[in-house]
Formats: C-alpha cells, sequence, structure tokens
C-alpha cells in the first residue's frame, strides 16, 4: 500500500516537472534576450558584414519566437546547441564534463557537512548550557558568518603557499586538489546543520516518548540512537534538499578561487557573455537537478517520517 | 583491527600522496622565495644555451587568463588564445622574440611598387604534423576559409585590407574573386586594396594561420580537438580539458624542431588573479597571464626577481560625448577638464601598478612611432591647473554657475578608483560637480555608442597590430566606435592619406600630424598608457619582453636550480640579450639589481661565479 503511494506520488511528481520546465525555459529564454548587448558585442565593434554572418550562422536574424520554436525544437531531442563563446565544444559537452566536478565536490562537501553537522548538534544538545556547548556553537556561527572568498585564500595560504601541503588550486581528479574546495563548500553547511540538529534535538529530548524510553531504564546511548535520533534530523533533512541542490551546481567563488572547472562558472559566465545556448542549457540542467532533488528528499522524508505517508493524501 | 590498518593506509596515502602531488612532476615545497635559484646561463658560441645548464625536464607552465574561446585559429579573437595559436601555428611570418616581424612559412617576399602586391616565395621542404607536405595552395585555401562568409569569422577583419575581402564576406563576390593567387607550388600572390604598411605583421596573427583542407573536411567544427588538430608551429595539441589546462608537445615535424628546447607546454586557464598568483608562489606555475593590481606593491617588494614590467600597447582615456551639453561646440571646457588631471597622482597614488601617465592618445614603443606630446605635458601640475581655471571660467562657468557632470564607466574596481580621484580632482580645482555611474559592461557599450546620455566616459583601446593607425582610425568621422561623435575633415584626410603613403617616414608623420589635429580637438582626456606585468619563474629563460607581448614558447628554455648554499651569482637574472631602455625585465628596488653593462652582456663561460 505504501509502495503504491510512493509510485503514485513520484509519477504526478514527474508529470508535473513538464510545465514547470516549460515555464522555466520560456522565462530563461526571453529574459536572456532582453538584458542589453548580444553575444557578438565587444569593445570592438565588428564590421556590419561579419555581424551579418554571425547572426546567420547562429540564427539571431530570425524573428524572436521563431528562434523560440527552433529552439524548443532542438531541446526536445536533447540537444541544447553549440556555446556561442565556447565555439569549439556544445553545452552537451560542456555540462557532461562541469556537473561531474561540481557533483563530487558538492556532494564530499554535504556529507561531510552531514556527518560532522549532526555530530556536532548531537552533542552540543547533549551538554546543553555547558562550555563544550558554547564552544562548538560559537565555531559554528563563526563558520556561516566567515563569507567563503575569505576562508578559501586563508587556506590557500596557510596550506599551500606556506605548509607546501596541498597544491593552491587547479583540478586533475586527485584527492588533494579536492581537499580545500570541499572543506570551504561544507563549512558553513556544517554550521548551518549542527544549528539546526542541536535545535530539533534539544526539542525531541523534552518530549514524552523520550521521557518514557529513559523510564523504561533504556541506557542513554540506546535513546539517543533508536529514539531520538531519526525525528532529530528531520529538518536537516528538508534542509538538505535545497542545500544539495545548490552545493552540487557549482559554486562560481569556489571555483574561481581554486580553478576548478564546475558548472557554476559557465551559468555565470555564459549570462555575461550572452552566451544564450550555455545559459539555457545551464538553468534547464538546474532546474531538473533541483526539482529531482527535492523529490528525493520528499522519499527519505517519508521513510523517516510515519506521520506522513503518501497513501493518507487520497 | 581493521580500522586502525585503514587509517595507517590513509596516512601512508597522504605522506605519499602529499609527496607528489597529481601527475608526480610538480612539487609544491613551499612559497618560491625560499626556492633554489636557477644557475648561471651559459652559452654556446652558436649563440644557443649550453645543454650543461638546461634542466632535465623542459615543461612550461603558462598561466593563460580565461578560457580560450577556441582552438579554430580563424575564429579565435581573444589574449588566451592568440598565445596557445601561437605555439600551434605558424604563417607566412611570424615573430621573433623581440615582437619583429620575420620570415615563417614563406622564406622571402616581394613587394610591388605600388604597395599593394605581395608574392611570398614558401620554404620547399616544410611538413604538417601529420608528415603532409605543407605548400602555397593551404595558404591559398586557409586565407579563403577565414573570409568565407559561412566561416563567419568576427577575426577576419584583420584581412580587410585584401582586395575584395569585404565584398566576399558580404556575399556579394565569389571567394575566388578574393586578391589571392596561386602561383606554383610554393608560390602565391595577394593583392590588397590599398597598401597596408603593417600588412605583414596581421599576416604573423592567428587569423591568417593555415590550417589543413583535409583535417577541416574531415572533422568540420570539430576538427580544433585533440587528436584531430593538425597544425605546422613548434607544438602540436595533445590534450584539452575545458576550464582545466590545454598540453602541447613538441612537433618533431616543425622546421626549426631542433631549436625548440621546451618538450611540454601546458596553458592553464586561471581567471582569478589571486589564485594564480598563489599557484605561481606554490611553484605550479612558471609564467602568470597578469597580477593583480591590488597586490603589485606587495609583489614589487616580495617577488622583485620575478616581476615583469614591460610596456604594453594600449592606452587608457576617458571620451568626452561631442555631440550633447555641456561639451558639445565647448573645447575650452573640455580643454579645462582635461588640464586639470593629475596623471602623477593617478598612477603612482591611485593606481600603483606601474602604469605610465600620458598626455597623447597613441602609446610609446609601437614600431618606432613617436607619439604627439602636446605642450601642456612640459608644463607643473600648478601650471596646467591655473591654465584649467582660466579656461573654465572662459567657457563660461564660476562658483555661481557651477557645472555638474556625469562620469561613466563599466563596473570595475580600478575604473571606479580613477573616476573617483578625477572627479575630486575636478572638484578640487574647478569646482564640479560630478556624479559617478556605473554600468554593466554591454549596457555600457551601448549607452556609449548611442550618444545621448553619456558626458565623460572611460575608453581605452588596446591594439591588435603594431600600427599607431589601430588607434587613429577609432575617431575618423562614422567610424563604428567613434563614440564620441568626432568629426573632422582634416583629420580623415590626414588617415586618407597615410593609407596611401608608401614611405614610411612620410606616412609616419602624417599619423603624427593627424594625432596632433585630434589632440587639439580635446576629444579624449588620456590617463596612462598600459604596461604588462606577470611573475616569471626565474629558470625560465630565452623570452624578451616586447611591446606586442607575443611571447612564443619555441624560443623559451628552463635552466637548471644552482646546488644550494652555492654563492650567489653577480648577475640575477638578467635578459639574454641587450633589452630596450624601457623593457627591463625586473621590477625597480632590486638591490642586487645589475648596472646596464652587466645587463647587457650576458655571463660567458669563463666568469669566476661558474662552477
Amino acid at each position: 500500500m505504501i509502495q503504491e503511494g510512493i509510485l503514485r506520488h513520484a509519477a504526478t511528481r514527474l508529470l508535473g516537472l513538464i510545465p514547470t520546465l516549460l515555464l522555466l525555459i520560456t522565462i530563461a529564454f526571453f529574459m536572456i534576450r532582453v538584458a542589453p548587448g548580444g553575444p557578438f558585442d565587444s569593445e570592438k565593434v565588428l564590421p556590419p558584414e561579419i555581424r551579418a554572418n554571425l547572426d546567420a550562422k547562429y540564427h539571431l536574424d530570425e524573428p524572436l519566437l521563431q528562434q523560440y520554436f527552433r529552439y524548443l525544437g532542438q531541446i526536445m531531442s536533447g540537444d541544447f546547441g553549440p556555446s556561442f563563446q565556447y565555439k569549439d565544444w556544445t553545452v552537451n559537452e560542456l555540462i557532461a564534463r562541469g556537473f561531474p566536478v561540481s557533483a563530487t565536490v558538492g556532494g564530499l562537501a554535504m556529507l561531510l557537512a552531514f556527518v560532522l553537522g549532526t555530530l556536532i548538534g548531537i552533542t552540543a544538545a547533549l551538554k546543553q548550557n555547558t562550555a563544550t556547548d558554547y564552544s562548538v556553537m560559537g565555531v559554528a556561527m563563526l563558520g556561516i558568518s566567515i563569507p567563503n572568498f575569505v576562508i578559501a585564500p586563508l587556506l590557500i595560504l596557510g596550506t599551500a603557499v606556506y605548509a607546501g601541503w596541498l597544491p593552491a588550486g587547479g583540478w586533475d581528479w586527485s584527492w588533494q586538489r579536492m581537499v580545500l574546495p570541499v572543506i570551504t563548500l561544507a563549512l558553513p553547511v556544517i554550521a548551518y546543520i549542527a544549528r539546526l540538529t542541536r535545535g530539533s534535538m534539544i526539542e525531541v529530548l523534552h518530549s514524552n516518548y523520550i521521557r518514557t524510553a529513559r523510564a523504561k531504564g533504556l541506557p542513554e546511548r540506546m535513546v539517543i540512537r533508536r529514539h531520538a535520533f531519526k525525528p532529530a534530523i528531520l529538518p536537516v533533512i528538508s534542509y538538505m534538499g535545497p542545500a544539495t541542490a545548490a552545493l552540487i551546481t557549482g559554486s562560481v567563488v569556489i571555483e574561481r578561487i581554486y580553478s576548478i572547472p564546475g558548472l557554476g562558472s559557465y551559468f555565470v559566465q555564459g549570462a555575461l557573455n550572452r552566451d544564450y545556448t550555455l545559459v539555457m542549457g545551464v538553468v534547464i540542467f538546474y532546474g531538473i537537478v533541483i526539482i529531482v532533488l527535492n523529490f528525493i528528499v520528499d522519499l527519505i522524508y517519508a521513510w523517516l517520517n510515519p506521520r506522513i505517508r503518501y497513501d493518507e493524501a487520497s | 583491527m581493521t580500522r586502525s590498518s585503514a587509517i595507517r593506509a590513509l596516512l601512508a596515502c597522504c605522506l605519499t600522496g602529499l609527496a607528489s602531488c597529481g601527475d608526480g612532476e610538480r612539487d609544491f615545497g613551499g612559497p618560491r622565495e625560499n626556492r633554489l635559484q636557477p644557475v648561471e646561463l651559459v652559452l654556446m658560441e652558436n649563440g644557443r644555451p649550453d645543454p650543461a645548464v638546461l634542466a632535465d625536464e623542459q615543461t612550461v607552465l603558462r598561466g593563460n587568463g580565461e578560457e580560450p574561446e577556441t582552438l579554430d585559429p580563424h575564429l579565435a579573437q581573444g589574449v588566451p588564445s592568440s598565445h596557445i595559436l601561437r605555439d600551434l601555428f605558424e604563417g607566412l611570418t611570424t615573430e621573433s622574440p623581440e615582437g619583429k616581424v620575420i620570415p615563417g612559412v614563406a622564406l622571402r617576399w616581394n613587394i610591388s611598387r605600388d604597395a599593394r602586391t605581395y608574392t611570398f616565395y614558401l620554404r620547399r621542404d616544410l611538413v604538417w604534423s601529420n608528415g603532409e607536405p605543407l605548400v602555397a595552395d593551404d595558404f591559398v585555401y586557409s586565407l579563403q576559409r577565414a573570409l568565407d562568409p559561412g566561416t563567419a569569422s568576427s577575426a577576419a577583419t584583420t584581412l580587410l585590407p585584401i582586395q575584395n575581402a569585404r565584398e566576399v564576406l558580404a556575399g556579394e563576390m565569389a571567394i575566388e574573386e578574393l586578391g589571392i593567387a596561386l602561383l606554383d607550388e610554393f608560390t602565391m600572390q595577394i593583392t590588397l586594396t590599398g597598401p597596408t604598411p603593417y600588412f605583414l605583421g596581421l599576416l604573423a596573427s592567428p587569423v591568417a594561420y593555415p590550417v589543413n583542407r583535409k583535417n577541416v573536411e574531415e572533422f568540420g567544427d570539430q576538427f580544433s580537438k585533440p587528436g584531430k588538430l593538425v597544425s605546422n608551429g613548434a607544438y602540436t595539441l595533445s590534450e584539452w580539458n575545458p576550464r582545466v589546462g590545454i598540453e602541447l608537445v613538441k612537433n618533431p615535424n616543425y622546421r626549426e624542431a631542433d631549436s625548440a628546447l621546451v618538450e611540454r607546454v601546458i596553458y592553464l586557464p586561471i581567471e582569478d588573479q589571486s589564485t594564480e598568483v598563489n599557484r605561481f608562489r606554490s611553484g605550479d606555475l612558471d609564467w602568470t597571464f597578469e597580477v593583480p593590481n591590488n597586490q603589485f606593491k606587495w609583489l614589487q617588494q616580495h617577488y622583485a626577481r620575478e616581476l615583469v614590467i614591460s610596456p604594453w600597447m594600449g592606452s587608457y582615456f576617458f571620451g568626452f560625448n561631442l555631440t550633447q551639453e555641456p561639451f558639445i561646440d565647448n573645447p575650452s571646457l573640455r580643454m579645462a577638464l582635461i588640464l586639470s588631471v593629475d596623471r602623477q597622482i593617478l598612477t603612482e597614488k591611485v593606481t600603483q601598478f606601474g602604469e605610465k601617465p600620458s598626455f597623447a592618445l597613441v602609446p610609446p614603443g609601437i614600431d618606432g612611432y613617436v607619439p604627439f606630446s602636446p605642450e601642456y605635458a612640459d608644463w607643473t601640475q600648478e601650471e596646467r591647473n591655473h591654465e584649467a581655471r582660466r579656461l573654465f571660467e572662459q567657457a563660461g562657468y564660476s562658483e555661481d554657475r557651477p557645472l555638474r557632470i556625469e562620469i561613466r564607466y563599466n563596473t570595475s574596481d580600478n575604473h571606479k578608483k580613477i573616476a573617483l580621484a578625477i572627479a575630486s580632482m575636478w572638484k578640487q580645482v574647478l569646482g564640479i560637480n560630478s556624479t559617478l555611474v556605473n554600468e554593466e559592461f554591454r549596457v555600457f557599450l551601448q549607452n556609449r555608442e548611442q550618444k545621448v546620455v553619456t558626458q565623460v566616459f572611460r575608453a581605452g583601446w588596446i591594439s591588435d597590430y603594431n600600427d599607431p593607425y589601430s588607434f587613429l582610425e577609432l575617431f575618423r568621422t562614422g567610424h563604428g566606435l567613434n563614440d564620441y561623435g568626432y568629426g573632422n575633415s582634416t583629420f580623415d584626410a590626414l588617415l586618407d592619406e597615410a593609407g596611401k603613403e608608401r614611405v614610411r617616414a612620410r606616412r609616419e608623420r602624417l599619423m603624427f600630424e593627424a594625432e596632433r589635429v585630434l589632440m587639439s580637438d580635446h576629444v579624449v582626456i588620456p590617463i596612462y598608457t598600459y604596461v604588462t606585468k606577470r611573475l616569471v619563474n626565474p629558470h625560465l629563460r630565452g623570452w624578451q619582453n616586447n611591446v606586442m607581448d607575443h611571447h612564443p614558447t619555441r624560443f623559451m628554455f628552463k635552466l637548471k636550480s644552482r646546488a644550494p648554499g652555492s654563492p650567489e651569482p653577480q648577475a640575477e637574472f638578467a635578459p639574454d640579450t641587450p633589452p630596450a631602455t624601457e623593457a627591463q625585465p625586473r621590477a625597480t628596488g632590486d638591490p642586487e639589481e645589475p648596472t646596464p653593462e652587466q645587463a647587457a652582456e650576458p655571463v660567458l663561460a669563463d666568469e669566476e661565479e661558474s662552477q
């Protein structure tokens, strides 16, 4: 019964994806076109003959609506077209190379953040209002409030330039080059998760069923593991959906500072260069990633929380 | 048990892994200031470096700014791609380490009396990287491809001097009607619309490089990918990971493969300048694309040996919109504004990154041309301010009738700092209240072009070729980049004449005259001329400063490190040949700076320090 409910829910969500994406594509398509300037504007003006050739090659000479439908037709077949800016690459190729990098760095950062964040949060909650609690949460506050463009250069100076332990940036899929970006990305998330966990853990520990468990004489370790942990991380799980999406789609700041070839820079560079196809490709891809992740979070949520079962809705 | 052994394995992996990061050839052994220094350069009789002083591994890691937009030489326009393409390909002409045009694939050439027809005689024994012979027809095909409307190349602008190029690009003429003719297997002729004294230089730029016809026809727009690209330069493409790096290896089929000492070049796209400096400091780079302005002073103090500053052919200035109030028909006001800008303070106190104050449009150092220098260039700033106040009153402004203007620039810290400083100078000297307006780059370009809302705006120009004409033509009546609305028939006529003139000295005189006319019309506020700044590993030699900032890798080589503890030689990092007076590849303030005589004379084998 429960299985069936989840399946039905999944099907509805997947169907809902289509109008959402269509809306996203339409808004993004016209927004980037409305932005002043075009992909071939630069400080050096092109002779009109060359300009006309470029417009013809990229179909920019057609009416906007025709371009829109041409684009829709093209992406139906899964082809995002050639990038205007990186002329030797198609948008598909760029996403295929950029996303694994962003997903690896972001995924590792999320993993690190989840493990450390919940550990810190639970520790702080168990030692509520002690020196441990205050110092751990104080450090977590620092993690949230210091921006990553400050932390990253400091980490590079310390570990790469002066100590010489790690490379100062670049990418070759070796773990050495992943360490610093993963830590930098994870720091604020660790802090956020720690705060969430601490808050909900304290709340859960005060609830009646925990009192019952303790009254039954269960060891404290068991109480925490079996009865308190699952409900306490529920808010963390719902936070992790959008947070994971944000991490694995790439951060421009981190990518710039560590020179990592992730997806985030393509999005920003694409928008700044009016690289229409690249921006559109990345926007659509982002849309799909975010929708899918939210859906996964819903499933995990249902699994963790017996109060939510999708069959009950009907 | 299992856990502790896993931890031990991880630790071991850490320790060994750290010692050999990545491919095991680079070491991240702390900041470069503690690094080993190179041995003394020893030259052999033929002027080549002695193999005994060369490092075993000849790999050069070059920081290269942004990701190159393409490696198709006919489409490439950006600076990053042009650096790579200069290593991959060679045109009919090419450049020496000093940036002079020298024979490339063409061994020699004849120029007709009317300076419109160039006959090129190609070297006969050349082959492509795939072993096929390189013939004149390859160039005919390539130039036609670059100008084909279907190629839609923006870089083709460079080839517009060729006869009928514009018509072919517009699709009005067949491609065969281009002024390019094949005379025999190794001879070809190019006819121009008019005399173009810098044409041989244009032929050394990527858009005039040959591409292999079979290669292009086989792979279409994918031909520039590794494993596919066939090239004719000193290096071939072996790997390309977008935004990670591009690796080139030596092309054994290159005509001078024996003299190219560097075996492998890796171009790393590093967008962030601070990251680039950090990677240089941690030993990950031999050559940076640039250095961040805000670290310039620090680098000058701490990396004097590595920091290289050299004049570049670019000008930074602000322009007036001459079509709108208050600047329309108001030369006195414009002159007052130009005079009251203290360029010394701007370059020494505001920007602080080694730029040279400028009073004219064309930067110094371009192929022997001496830029026009207005009278006020020799005045003190006090005298300039005095004259500025007089002109300002003459223009009808005073304390009772103050002037309000807008200074417009595209969003950038540097432009902002300069605009702010100029505004305060105008406030101080003339009592002008100015508003700063910053705009996103493309919005800014559009506003500038429309000439409606602009008053004073940031401008600048970095030339593609070694000729003052590149700067002056921007001010022709109706030119696409004449965002000033400037129009002066005398100026246009002088440029027309310069375009036709064959005698170099006379042509330069005409351009000088044109620059004088332009500067007397007070169209721009010259601020400074650009310099290039970068960090270079002292082990890396063979390159030279030049105003083009072109540095082909094939002239470079890497020296061995000196054994630790051996005495410092006296001549530190002297350039390999006598440098131009200004183009000294070192920052000021180096206590070990050699005298010019020492620098000019490379130390030879029998010097006492060599071991």
